[in-house]
This record gives structure tokens, sequence and C-alpha cells, in this order.
């Protein structure tokens, strides 16, 4: 029960991760200008190498054999973990850099609690992790301001983008039996705080900004079920298209 | 991409090894001296190229022109006397 539960939490992970950096990587070629450009992709690519730290993993806890490309490549939609904030298509910059303003405050909450797992494998992976949030949270904080003190345009983007978003918050902290167990357990301690965390950390972000915590118009659910938003099928289409059609191809 | 003509111009320099000079690599867009570190980190660094970054703005910079070179370059090509070629140096000495 315990490594199935811990199978889980860490696939969770990783699946939250790779399908991050699947979006934030469609901004390759198509950001603002170029030095924003690389440095998205950077953050993508941190994101892809934390995924494949997490899946790793995953597949030697779950001991079937089952590599990293196996897990990125050949599962279907119902049995992908992330949360559904992961997943929405990539909108305008205001959106993209709304949803990595959720996300970067709540990795960096999460991993921070994470170094002090009692698994040694996922605290040696929190440890290299947490210097990439850091910096990805730098990132995401400074163009927040920076929209939210630019333009009209440009603060009414930030604001749409975080109204859009927002809701999708609300999965993070819908704890279930598996986060029980491994907080329970020490695997992965202090999830409640890390909960607490996100929420006064971004306050105080959206308070030196201007803008305005938005309404909780929805409560969406169900991505660490399986059940995801309509986009998640093109997603992996396009992400698995290349394995899916030349199985085991090495170049 | 057009956007960038309206960001100012910083020039990137980086120290590779501790103890070493900082070296010019390339310029980049930022709107800030904070912008243009993590533009300059992410452009220059991310394959393990350096340990410091310093950026300037572009503007900063006083450059020497072309038509002052001759007046500031020339005059030192005929003192050969300013390089130290007129010693005896021991042959087993490694240069």
């Amino acid at each position: 029960m315990r490594q199935t539960a811990c199978l889980e939490f860490i696939l969770r992970l990783g699946d939250n991760a790779l399908i991050n950096a699947q979006r934030l990587s469609e901004w390759c070629g198509h950001a603002p200008f170029l030095e924003e450009d690389i440095a998205m992709a950077n953050t993508a690519l941190d994101l892809i190498g934390r995924a494949r730290l997490l899946l790793s993993y995953a597949g030697e806890v779950e001991g079937e054999g089952r590599t990293e490309d196996d897990f990125a490549y050949y599962r279907d939609v119902r049995d992908w973990r992330n949360f559904l904030i992961m997943e929405l298509p990539r909108g305008d910059f205001g959106f993209t850099i709304a949803r990595q303003l959720l996300v970067d405050v709540y990795d960096y909450q999460l991993y921070q609690q994470l170094l002090h797992s009692t698994d040694q494998t996922l605290a040696g992976i929190a440890a290299k992790t947490i210097k990439e949030c850091d910096y990805h949270l730098r990132r995401s904080r400074n163009w927040t301001i920076r929209l939210a003190a630019g333009t009209a345009e440009s603060q009414v983007r930030i604001q749409a983008g975080l109204d859009e978003v927002w809701p999708y918050a609300t999965e993070f902290f819908r704890f279930d039996a598996v986060d029980e167990e491994m907080q329970a357990c020490g695997i992965a301690p202090g999830l409640t705080t890390a909960a607490q965390h996100w929420r006064s950390a971004l306050n105080r972000i959206l308070a030196q900004t201007g803008l305005h915590e938005p309404a909780q118009a929805h409560s969406p659910d169900g991505g660490r079920q399986g059940l995801h938003t309509e986009h998640m099928g093109y997603l992996l289409a396009e992400m698995q298209a290349v394995p899916r059609a030349y199985p085991g191809l090495q170049w | 991409m057009s956007n960038s003509r309206h960001l100012p111009l910083w020039e990137v320099f980086i120290r590779s090894k501790r103890g070493l000079n900082h070296k010019h690599v390339g310029s980049i867009h930022a709107v800030d001296g904070e912008q243009a570190m993590q533009y300059a980190r992410d452009t220059y660094t991310r394959r393990s190229e350096g340990c410091s970054i310093w950026v300037v703005r572009s503007a900063d910079i006083v450059a020497s022109q072309f038509d002052e070179a001759d007046s500031l370059f020339e005059p030192a090509d005929d003192k050969v006397y300013r390089h130290p070629t007129f010693y005896a140096v021991p042959d087993d000495l490694k240069l």
C-alpha cells in the first residue's frame, strides 16, 4: 500500500513538471523577444530535467522495468496525474506568466518541504530542484510586477490571466488519501504548511502589484484522477507523436 | 521580436573561473539591470560557462573612435625599445 501511494505521489510530481514543460516549450520561437524566448525555453528544460529524475524514480519504485520514456510517451490521457492548470493552452504572455506565478510559488513551497523527506532520493531531487524553483519564481514574480506596472494593456492581460488560472489552484490543496499517507509517513512532510505558505506568499506578491485576488468562480478538479480537460489529448498527441510513430527509435 | 528595439542594450561579461578576468561574451536587450542579469544568465551561462556575471549598459561604455586610431595607436608602432626584446634569454627558459 505504501509503495502504491509513493508511486502515485512521485508520478504526480513528475507529470506536473513534464506537462508544464511541454506548454512552456510551445513558446520556443514565439516569445515576445529573443532573450525571453531563450529564458522560457531554458525554464522548460529545467522542468524536463526534473520530470526525468522523477519519472525514472517512479520506474524504480514501481519495479516493473518501466523507464522515464515509457511513462512520458506511452501513457494515455487517463493515466496522467498532473494538475489541470498545467495542461491549459498556453494563451497569451499574460496568461503564461500568471500560470507560472501560481505554479512557481507552489513548487517553491512544496520542494522546500520535500527537502526534509524521509525518502533519500526524493530529498535529493528536492535539493537539486529547489535552486531552479527559486530562479523560476524570481522570473515569474518579476514579470508579474512588470506587467502589472506596465501599460494599461499589460495590466489588463496579467489580471485576465490571473482570473482565468486562479480557480485551478484549488487543486493544489485538495488533499486525498495519497497525500495523507505521504505526509503521515514523512515522505512528503509539511504538505499542509506548503498550502498555507502558498497563499501568504502569493498575497504578498499581489499586494506589491495592485492586482486583485480573483474570484473563485469554479473549483476544477480531477487532474490527479486522470480526468483531464479536453486540451490534454491534443497536448499528448503532439508530445508523444514521434516515439509512437517510431517506437524504440534511437538516434 | 520587434520590441527589442525599444529595450536598452547591455554588454555581458562572464568570469569563467575564479581568478580569471571577466571577459566580454556578447550583448542582450533588457529593461533594467535585474532583467539584464537574468537574461545574461539564461543566454550565456546555461552550459556552466561561468561563476560570475557583469552586465553594463552599452550606452555607458566610452569607446575609442575609428578615426582616432591613428593618433591613439600608431605612435606605439615605431618604439621597439618599449618591448623587452634586447635581453639575452637563457636557452632553457620556457616562455
